[in-house]
């Protein structure tokens, strides 16, 4: 039996009133003059317009609305060239503003965590029920609101979080808990908005594909949080938590966590439980990532540049049994970075790209495209972290030289053939290959494309428990029973 | 070219990982005082 990825969803929410909350910026804050001093005020006269993100040319690409390649042909810096005619609306997903995304977020709160005025909820209540993705049911989770009052005294003497629509306070997230640190107010902010924006993306899966969620078997989550009490920290499952938002009765599911290259084992873990026959209908969802918003947000000061980590990213794939239409995984070329491999990126791309190739015969020339860590340098290179994506082709194409397959003068042209310019934001899991799976399942449906190899790195050394890293990839095809050419 | 000297290591996960750079430095001669390897995207 062959598995195949039978399709995806892709989404940004603009968060403007959340990047003080971003880690970087919330640390930062605290000791440069508080909420409301001046770094704060520094960064909130650097924040984009709803109407910019949707404009910005890399997101547009992530949502489906261009190819990765017409990139090369917008002139840099990217957000000084808004794409005219902007949608919100994409091919996978959309871009949703911070207004209704209130409304998601109060939708995921099954604690009355979440307090909201009732002036706000009025602002926002006709936005959100005119979303095609909540039933009335879910409508009443917004509530009547609670008054300012309130919320302020909530704030002030119960070390609960203010939440604000760009500078007006209009609700709180309190903590749960008053030693526990997995559940002060900061960390169930982050889970709660991880849990809001995956349940996004899966509605958009299902819209998309036209699946049922009653037909789901099963759910793997592969978002970056750590949803757990005191005695469990980030014992999970946000998986069955976006799948009960996503009304997946049928399902259950648990978390997966590997760092950035997490999208990556869950979708071989998908196929292999579907290869296996354990499960037939498997959906992958990464919801998006609230401590990195605002990550290099001095650096982005620095050079007069807007805050652009100002969205959450989520993501979400169905991978089932093969259907002689959709790629299929080649479950016979898997990429992996073992325990015993040397942790250099020569090593870890020879066992990510050369051995799984080298298993089923083929050459690196033979796959149409890479896609590696797709971080948008735009954000990357001001903060002095390079150009992660060119960085990682140029890797590729000195092993395509070092085997013989082009001359070392043509890895520029490898480079550019093979690879493609960074448009994810940097959201830590989001970026790991996956933005491309989109685009190259269409591409490979409609027969532009035969394969693309998927690679992606995770840095588990950031979790203080090992000095190793880690990688994982696989290889899209085209399913052999579809005809097209 | 080392000896004598004490070093802290500074990896970068998609450039030089930290304990390759100490192996190298330790071969030269140095005494590895930190190690750690981060990532900046």
């Amino acid at each position: 039996m062959s598995v195949v990825v039978k399709d995806c969803s892709y989404g940004l929410v603009h968060v403007p009133s959340f990047i003080r909350y971003g880690s970087k910026p919330y640390r930062d804050i605290s000791v440069n003059g508080g909420p409301g001093g001046d770094l704060e005020k520094k960064i909130y006269e650097r924040v984009r317009t709803y109407e910019e993100v949707v404009a910005y040319p890399p997101n547009q690409v992530f949502i489906g609305n261009l190819g990765p390649d017409e990139l090369d042909h917008i002139p840099k810096p990217w957000y000084e060239h808004p794409v005219s005619g902007a949608r919100r609306d994409g091919k996978f997903g959309e871009i949703l503003p911070e207004e209704e995304f209130y409304g998601w977020i109060k939708m995921a709160d099954d604690f009355d965590l979440v307090w909201l005025t009732p002036g706000y909820i009025e602002k926002i209540k006709g936005k959100v029920s005119s979303s095609p993705f909540f039933k009335e049911g879910d409508l009443k989770k917004l509530g009547p609101g609670i008054p300012l009052q309130k919320i302020t005294e909530k704030i002030e003497r119960d070390a609960a979080l203010p939440l604000y629509d760009f500078g007006t306070l209009v609700g709180s997230i309190r903590r749960d808990h008053e030693m526990d640190d997995s559940l002060k107010a900061h960390v169930l902010l982050e889970n709660l908005l991880t849990k809001a924006s995956g349940a996004l993306l899966m509605h958009h899966l299902f819209k998309r594909a036209n699946l049922k969620p009653e037909d789901v078997d099963f759910i793997l989550s592969c978002s970056e949080e750590a949803v757990g009490d005191r005695y469990n920290r980030g014992g999970g499952s946000l998986s069955k938590a976006i799948g009960e938002m996503c009304h997946c009765i049928n399902a259950t599911g648990h978390d997966v966590k590997a760092f950035c290259a997490a999208p990556l084992h869950a979708i071989l873990d998908a196929a292999s439980l579907v290869e296996a026959g354990v499960f037939n209908h498997v959906v992958v969802v990464g919801g998006g990532c609230l401590a990195k918003i605002g990550m290099k947000y001095s650096s982005h000061l620095k050079h007069q540049m807007p805050i652009l980590e100002d969205v959450l990213a989520g993501i979400a794939f169905w991978v089932t049994k093969d259907d002689g239409i959709n790629p299929i995984i080649r479950l016979d070329c898997i990429g992996k970075h073992p325990i015993g491999a040397a942790s250099n990126q020569q090593a870890i791309m020879t066992s990510l790209v050369l051995k799984p190739l080298n298993k089923i015969g083929k050459k690196m020339m033979e796959i149409d495209r890479y896609a590696t860590e797709m971080h948008n340098p735009e954000i990357t290179l001001p903060a002095g972290s390079g150009n992660t994506p060119y960085t990682n082709y140029k890797i590729m194409g000195a092993l395509a030289a070092m085997a013989g397959e082009i001359s070392p003068s043509s890895i520029e042209e490898f480079v550019k053939t093979k690879g493609m310019p960074g448009f994810s934001p940097t959201q830590g899991h989001v970026p790991a290959a996956v933005p491309f799976l989109g685009h190259a399942l269409e591409a490979i449906r409609e027969g532009r494309m035969k394969n693309t190899l998927f690679v992606a790195k995770g840095s588990l050394f950031l979790g203080r428990m090992s000095q190793l890293s880690d990688g994982m990839s696989f290889l899209l095809e085209r399913n052999p029973k579809n005809k097209v050419e | 070219m080392f000896n004598g000297k004490k070093a802290i290591v500074i990896g970068e996960r998609d450039g030089v990982p930290g304990p390759a750079i100490a192996q190298c430095l330790s071969a030269a001669g140095a005494d590895i005082a930190y190690i750690t390897t981060e990532c900046f995207v």
